[in-house]
């Protein structure tokens, strides 16, 4: 009994024995599993996740680039970069949504339409941890009293940034354009590396023909995060390359007297130094605050401009197409004695009509019971129609299109005025193409009092003008004076080939002529050239809009609705030896070119010519 | 007469009676050691894991003196007590198991905790890690080794139990533990080869049973990221890759002592709990890892050898199940750090932060060394 114990107690040793060898090789194995798989990690697979240890801490921010600055021509600074806040919500990181937007507008002024847009953006397309904006302009006092009560407002985001600031606003919206916020379309064909950081973009004017050198080139910071995206330390930066500044031609103060002139009349007014070709002023009325744009429009305010009968997003001075009724006369007059159509001595009987020799037709002059006798000289000065149609019937339509062409109409001479319309310098295959009819000889008389097919914008007619103050000189029309970089004055394109003439005396012969439309007896705009003290031309244009009934002055009889009004046109340039301004004025539905648009130019002029003397 | 003789008879005296310091204090000086090394060591990583939290070391200190405490005094007690009382206690633990589920069917949501009004959060899982093998040792070993068919019916019930409740609680890796500890003794009772191949072969047909009907959706999802973490890698594969990364990127001498960018800078998650091998893998490298898979290698050896010299099936069995289940908590932590096994959420013993499994790990090595220390009745 004890052996047979002591044997089974032998025997139980012996299992557990082999049990636990069994067990340690067992043990052994495992224990060799763990540091052969230690070994595959930390030293054959190290490379491997040392780099993604270097990934997962290490993150390339992009530092948005400081837009480049537009002075006007005497370094007044027409756009500039303030610092704004802008308070935003990181949706994932927020609780009750409903509740902080409300808590917030006990601390920010909201306003219905902020909070209804910002829940647009929340359920709309977004990015996720991307702060949504609530509010942008924050005052000094609203900055403070969110960042003092942080840490109960979970997920909410105060942004310090550059934003575009327009100092003159309406004055300019036109001229320099505007930026404003990337939209999805921009986003398809942008280089998203240059726009790293950059949430705005030129849309209009300058600032989208040059938006390529304003935007200036990104920096970077390489920064080390922690898993929750904080920046622990920086380890790398290079800083970003701001945006080439712009000094234009534009003279802020002339560009808001022409601004002021226009009032509240929906027109354009164009200025260009004819030495330079540099635009002076470039203004549309009536014009809209472009820093509403970069904040983003209020939708009420948004919609009433875009409805607006008076259409304020339109670009009059570049994208407004008129008939240039009589201010084409002088052109045409002086290709027809250049060409000699007719002599400075040859005159004509207006009995207030012209009638073709082919047809029975009659083509009126504005002035009823004609003019009388008048030359070349006269018919300019009292703008005789009835002298331009012959003329016009004689010259026929190709030399009227040439001499078009070579004043710029129908075509776009500017180097860096953003898409501009060409405006229409009609011609046989024009005509076929667009219409299906060909050429008829009254076409061509319309042709000669700018009417009919012929259509011009307001910085067109002030081109033709300092082409024509320049003695057929052509200068490349530009807005851009000079910049930082100096690569972007190389760009300028070439100007159309010069305007030359069989005759240079015929320059000076047609300025006389233009003199006397302001400043002779019987100028039809002699009333606005009163009292200058320097000599200047100038030529007035009325454009029909319709046909209505008129008096024998031409004027309208009884009371015309207002869109059926003509468009007042005058254009001119100043001092008459030495041009240093070429203008042209259009006031929509104005009525009478000379009573409405000569006295502005006149203005202009005065302003211009007079501060240059006291300088 | 004077001190320093008095001194110098003490080694003596014990000599004569073939007992040294230690067996007299019943502790036994490798284990002490190798645990004593991994606990001080595991702080200097638990600093640096925390970022630096003092505070924390503090109450992990508290923890291991606690748990040094409660060795010190289960190793006085002869390995009959744990004999006598171990059926008591393993009951009191069924008790407290089906306690938590009502409680926690109460408070609509599962938990593992048991409240003492007004004293503390107690884990009756923890308790039952230790009464499962003291338990079943106690109950094969009454009929001698091998077991008969019968014995293991019965214990097969008494692994059961506890593991099915603690499995509801829902806490895979603490029943993953008991039921090895209660597996390890039928093991180690000379459960035949034939046996284990067959029960082997039914375990893994009952696998898909497992998938389909027993395993939770997160269980689920741990054991498909295994397989391929960047299925989900911000979501269930986050984890295993940002610890593989952390160690990996560790190369063979680490990064430097609070230098890890992975752990310091919260890409690697529950980095001072489960995952904290990561942060010593990270910091102190290949080297830094195998130092430490090395102490506890010398306390697993240390603790077979006791195992094996154990003064009779009892302590035998218990022993050598304690061991073995401190290996498997090694293993399954290091393994599912590393991205070899799933994650099932078991600690690396007595280095992870918290909890009261470092009171209970060192609560058995106090009976490892009472076995090891009372050889004699």
């Amino acid at each position: 009994m004890l052996n047979s114990s002591l044997d089974n107690r032998e025997k139980e040793r012996r299992l557990f024995l082999s049990r636990m060898t069994a067990s340690f090789i067992f043990i052994a194995l495992l224990m060799l599993v763990l540091v052969g798989r230690l070994f595959y990690l930390q030293v054959v697979q190290n490379e491997h996740h040392e780099a993604r240890s270097q990934t997962n801490r290490l993150e390339v921010l992009p530092i948005p680039p400081i837009r480049g600055l537009i002075y006007d021509r005497y370094g007044e600074l027409l756009a500039r970069n303030e610092p704004s806040h802008t308070l935003s919500i990181v949706v994932e990181r927020s609780g009750d949504l409903d509740a902080l937007v409300r808590e917030l507008g006990d601390l920010v002024e909201l306003s219905e339409d902020q909070v209804s847009r910002f829940f647009d953006r929340v359920r709309g397309y977004r990015r996720p941890f991307e702060p949504i904006p609530l509010k942008v302009r924050l005052s000094e006092i609203e900055v403070a009293r969110v960042s003092a009560n942080r840490i109960f407002l979970e997920g909410v985001q105060v942004d310090a940034e550059l934003i575009r600031q327009y100092p003159f606003g309406e004055e300019f919206a036109h001229a320099l354009g505007f930026v404003g916020r990337i939209n999805q379309e921009e986003l398809r064909d942008l280089d998203v590396g240059a726009y790293a950081g950059t949430r705005f973009i030129g849309k209009e004017g300058v600032e989208r023909q040059y938006e390529d050198s304003l935007l200036g080139e990104p920096g970077f910071q390489r920064v080390e995060t922690n898993a929750r995206g904080r920046i622990i330390r920086i380890i790398e930066k290079q800083a970003p390359k701001p945006g080439s500044n712009l000094h234009l031609y534009l003279d802020q103060e002339l560009q808001k007297i022409a601004y002021d002139l226009l009032g509240d009349q929906r027109g354009s007014i164009v200025a260009i130094e004819p030495e330079t070709g540099g635009i002076l002023a470039m203004v549309s009325n009536p014009g809209f605050d472009p820093n509403l744009y970069v904040s983003g429009f209020p939708t009420e305010i948004y919609n009433a401009l875009r409805d607006s009968p008076d259409n304020p997003f339109l670009n009059r001075a570049i994208r407004g197409q008129y008939p240039a009724a009589s201010t084409i006369k002088p052109f045409l007059g002086l290709a027809g004695v250049d060409q000699g159509f007719v002599t400075w001595d040859h005159t004509i009987i207006d009995r207030g009509y012209y009638q073709l020799p082919t047809d029975d037709r009659i083509y009126n002059d504005w002035k009823r019971g004609g003019h009388g006798r008048v030359n070349l000289r006269r018919a300019v000065a009292e703008s005789c129609d009835t002298y331009f149609y012959k003329l016009a019937y004689d010259m026929k339509l190709e030399a009227i299109h040439d001499i078009y062409d070579q004043f710029g109409f129908g075509k776009n001479t500017t180097a860096d005025v953003y898409n501009p319309f060409t405006g229409i310098n009609p011609s046989r295959e024009w005509k076929q193409d667009r219409h299906g009819f060909s050429w008829y000889a009254g076409d061509t008389i319309n042709l000669s009092i700018g009417q009919g097919y012929m259509l011009a914008t307001p910085m067109q007619l002030a081109i033709a003008t300092s082409v024509l103050a320049n003695r057929g000189r052509w200068v490349t029309p530009r807005l851009l004076m000079h910049s930082n970089d100096e690569s972007l004055l190389e760009k300028i394109p070439e100007p159309p080939p010069d305007v030359h003439l069989n005759n240079d005396s015929n320059w000076d012969r047609m300025h006389s002529a233009m003199q006397d439309v302001v400043q002779g007896t019987r100028g039809t705009a002699r009333a606005s050239g009163l009292g200058a003290t320097y000599d200047y031309a100038g030529k007035s244009g009325t454009a029909q809009v319709i046909r209505i009934e008129r008096d024998e002055n031409g004027d309208p009889v009884g009371d015309v609705p207002e869109q059926f009004r003509d468009h007042a046109w005058f254009m001119g340039f100043a001092p008459l030896e030495d041009p240093k301004i070429a203008v042209a004025v259009l006031v929509e539905n104005g009525g009478s070119g000379s009573g409405v648009a000569g006295p502005m130019t006149r203005s202009l002029f005065d302003f211009y010519l007079n501060r240059e003397l006291e300088q | 007469m004077n001190f320093t003789e008095y001194v110098r008879q003490l080694p003596q005296g014990s000599m004569d009676r073939r007992l040294s310091v230690w067996t007299r204090l019943h502790l036994d000086p490798y284990l002490f050691a190798a645990l004593l090394a991994v606990a001080l060591g595991g702080m200097v990583v638990l600093y640096s894991a925390t970022s630096g939290d003092m505070g924390a070391v503090y109450r992990q200190a508290i923890r291991f003196g606690i748990g040094f405490a409660a060795m010190i005094v289960i190793a006085q007690f002869d390995p009959r007590w744990f004999q006598q009382w171990g059926g008591t206690v393993y009951l009191i633990g069924i008790l407290l198991l089906v306690a938590v589920i009502v409680s926690g069917a109460q408070a609509m949501g599962a938990q593992r905790w048991l409240q003492i009004p007004g004293l503390f959060r107690f884990q009756p899982s923890e308790l039952m890690k230790l009464a499962m093998p003291v338990m079943l040792s106690w109950y094969i070993s009454r009929y001698g080794l091998p077991p008969r068919y019968r014995d293991l019916l019965v214990s097969a019930l008494l692994l059961f139990v506890p593991v099915a409740l603690i499995i509801q609680q829902p806490d895979l890796g603490t029943s993953l533990l008991i039921a090895s500890s209660g597996l390890f003794v039928i093991f180690l009772a000379g459960l035949s080869w034939k046996l284990i191949v067959s029960f082997s072969a039914i375990a893994i047909s009952m696998v898909p049973v497992l998938w389909i009907w027993v395993m939770r959706d997160y269980q689920r999802q741990r054991v498909l990221t295994l397989f391929d973490p960047n299925v989900d890698p911000l979501g269930a594969g986050w984890n295993i890759i940002q610890s593989m990364t952390a160690i990996g990127s560790g190369g063979l001498n680490g990064k430097g002592y609070m230098l890890g960018t992975q752990s310091q800078l919260d890409f690697l998650p529950e980095s001072h709990t489960d995952f904290i091998i990561a942060v010593l893998g990270e910091e102190f490298g290949f080297v830094g890892a195998v130092v430490l898979i090395a102490l506890y290698a010398v306390i697993i050896l240390r603790g077979m050898l006791i195992a094996i010299r154990g003064r009779d099936n009892f302590c035998r069995l218990l022993a050598g199940s304690l061991t073995l289940t401190f290996f498997i908590y090694v293993f399954v932590n290091v393994g599912m750090v590393s991205g070899i096994l799933p994650v099932v959420g078991v600690p690396l013993p007595l280095v992870s932060y918290g909890g009261t499994s470092i009171v209970t790990l060192l609560a058995g090595f106090g009976m490892l060394m009472s076995i090891s220390t009372h050889q004699r009745n």
